[in-house]
């Protein structure tokens, strides 16, 4: 995938923004919140930094990509739209029956999926099989898992830390998509995860920190975690719910649609 | 119990009687980040310091709560019901096994809760409860119901696993009915000698339904209300088969659950002609909760067909 300018990449989150709230106002369900907060990191993935051929989604030797947080389902949807994988009429069937835009990621359902979400915590341990597959082929393939920070309160993360750091995978990256909200209410409310890069660090990861809004720290930061010695982990800041006004840091906007007048000012927000 | 009888869904009527237990200072309330999904928020807003949010980590919480139990506390847990799933191991050896009572709730249980779709559409809960010895499986009907036997827990000696539904479903207990239900004793909602539909959750609405459908061709379907499915109502199974036609109904993989149970039951003691209504080996999809059931062959109308293959009385249409 060739490289594009930052605003392009900037042009392109918004398109898929727009996508995002669309997708949910239509179905009357899903969650926003987590798929407005992590969209700029895709887009820079997609249309920056992954390899991977829109022609053929299932090529062998692509780089894998893991939405572990699979209820960021329209996030992935956005841009696989975005890169001319699914169609408009793909995400206009947002969880009705027979859609291939399911509630949560799902391979089985989507081309251009690569895992099965929507029990948390299960992702990174993926990722490492797929970069342990990598190796094991001697391919440059690399794998990017994408992790909630309520989502890292799953011990089955930490196991999977300490196995990608044992196992010393250079070809995986985790960004954490830190916007300090989970379900219920903040994250440091709910369960405090603390410093999340001491203790990746500590779990033996290489670690950026980004603000994961800007789009030029983002593509530098997966860039440069491709060229580390072992694992690395990218903390993304965010703002959960980013670039719709009533959404932002706003725990209510985790799983719920907009009514008719916030989806109207989201629209005109975003355009 | 007092005053809320808005019509809801039967996880309401678990935050209701965490409400109405609240007065015994036993009760601790455990989170794992669904606390206002499964409802549990109303008694952490009333009861922060008895209540423990421990973030999205199940497996920890199944064991926290063991040791509250440990203690004399009677810790009620809730999840949504297929993330239970994601605790059963901790739920087998460090609580069944040990003879400690937690009480566990998963909500949003079954196909019934649609949208979200096949990963949290959780068909697998009652069956492996089920299979852990001394443990206790509800799966009540209604708002009412999930209320008065969530209340029973209190004084149970056995570690328990509650599915509720996520959505809203008719009234079938007023709540003078749900009082009187104890766990372990079937109810009788509708009675008849042609046949019996034996149901739980959701499906006991679409039972009533059915019946009252075979009515009108002439067949008199009793219909059960199986809110235990473990301990189950022996007694109420063995005189459901003197109707010579027993079919169940369940939001729930056939293998494993409330069809299975009562198999296992007739299997034994007096073979009887049975059909099941459940999930046939099956993962959902993404759906209202209306056509998920319809795909998966969870209506009145499939009750309807199954009681009519094997009913034995003469001059059916
Ligand atoms: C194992 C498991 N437990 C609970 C849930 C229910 N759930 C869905 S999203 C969510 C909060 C996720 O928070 P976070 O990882 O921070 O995601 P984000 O804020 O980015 O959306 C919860 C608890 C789940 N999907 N999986």
């Amino acid at each position: 995938m060739q490289s594009q300018s930052v605003e392009e990449l900037n042009a392109s989150a918004s398109k898929c923004r727009k996508r995002i709230v669309d997708m949910v106002y239509k179905a009357k369900s899903g969650h926003p919140g987590g798929s407005l907060s992590c969209i700029d990191i895709l887009v820079a993935l997609y249309k920056g930094v992954m390899r991977f051929d829109s022609n053929n989604p299932s090529w062998d030797d692509r780089d894998r990509f893991i939405m572990s947080k699979g209820h960021a389902s329209p996030a992935v949807y956005s841009i696989l739209r975005e890169v001319g994988i699914l169609q408009d009429s793909d995400l206009n069937g947002f969880r009705s029956l027979g859609s291939v835009c399911q509630g949560h990621v799902d391979r089985k359902w989507t081309e251009g999926v690569d895992f099965s979400a929507g029990s948390l915590g299960m992702g990174l341990s993926f990722g490492l099989g797929s970069a342990l597959a990598a190796r094991l082929d001697g391919s440059k393939r690399h794998t990017w898992v994408l992790l909630g920070d309520g989502e890292i309160q799953e011990g089955q993360i930490w196991e999977a830390a300490m196995a990608a750091s044992h196992l010393e995978v250079s070809n995986l990256t985790a960004i954490i998509d830190k916007n300090r909200i989970q379900n219920d209410n903040f994250v440091d409310d709910q369960m405090r995860v603390g410093d999340i890069g001491s203790k990746f660090k500590s779990f033996g990861w290489n670690v950026i920190n980004i603000n994961g809004h800007d789009m030029h720290e983002i593509v530098s930061a997966l860039k440069d975690s491709k060229t580390g010695n072992g694992p690395t982990a990218i903390i993304a800041s965010t703002v959960k719910g980013k670039g719709v006004s009533y959404m932002e840091n706003n725990p209510a906007f985790h799983g719920a649609a907009p009514n008719d007048e916030q989806y109207a000012l989201a629209m005109e927000e975003l355009s | 119990m007092t005053g809320i009888s808005e019509p809801g869904a039967s996880r309401d009527g678990y935050g209701d009687a965490l409400l109405d237990l609240s007065s015994d200072e036993r009760v601790v309330v455990l989170e794992a980040d669904l606390g206002k999904s499964t409802k549990s928020c109303h008694f952490r807003a009333k009861y922060p310091k008895r209540t423990f949010c421990l973030g999205i980590a199940e497996q920890n919480m199944a064991l926290v709560g063991a040791g509250l139990a440990e203690a004399g506390k009677i810790p009620f847990a809730s999840t949504f019901a297929i993330f239970s799933e994601r605790a059963f191991e901790q739920f087998r050896n460090g609580i069944a096994r040990t003879g400690l009572v937690v009480h566990l709730c998963g909500s949003h249980g079954g196909m019934h809760t649609g949208q979200d779709g096949s990963s949290a559409q959780s068909t697998e809960d009652l069956g492996i409860f089920r299979t852990l010895p001394g443990m206790t499986v509800l799966h009540p009907c209604d708002r009412n119901s999930a209320r008065s036997l969530t209340r029973n827990l209190i004084d149970h000696d056995n570690p328990s696993y509650t599915r509720t539904a996520r959505n809203k479903t008719r009234e079938i207990y007023s709540e003078e009915e749900a009082a009187a239900l104890e766990i372990g004793v079937a109810s009788e909602l509708r009675s008849g000698d042609d046949a019996t539909i034996i149901a739980c959750g959701v499906m006991v609405e679409r039972s009533l339904d059915a019946a009252d459908e075979l009515a009108k061709h002439g067949i008199m379907a009793r219909v059960v209300d199986m809110h235990t499915i473990k301990p189950i109502d022996k007694e109420a199974v063995l005189s459901a088969a003197e109707t010579g036609a027993i079919v169940t109904a369940e939001d729930h993989s056939v293998i494993g659950g409330l069809g299975s149970a009562i198999a296992e039951i007739l299997a034994e003691e007096c073979p009887t002609k049975m059909r099941m209504v459940g999930v046939r080996d099956k993962f959902g999809e993404s759906g209202s909760p209306e056509e998920i059931m319809y795909k998966m062959g969870l209506t009145s109308d499939n009750i309807v067909q199954r009681v009519m293959e094997i009913v034995q009385k003469p001059g059916r249409t």
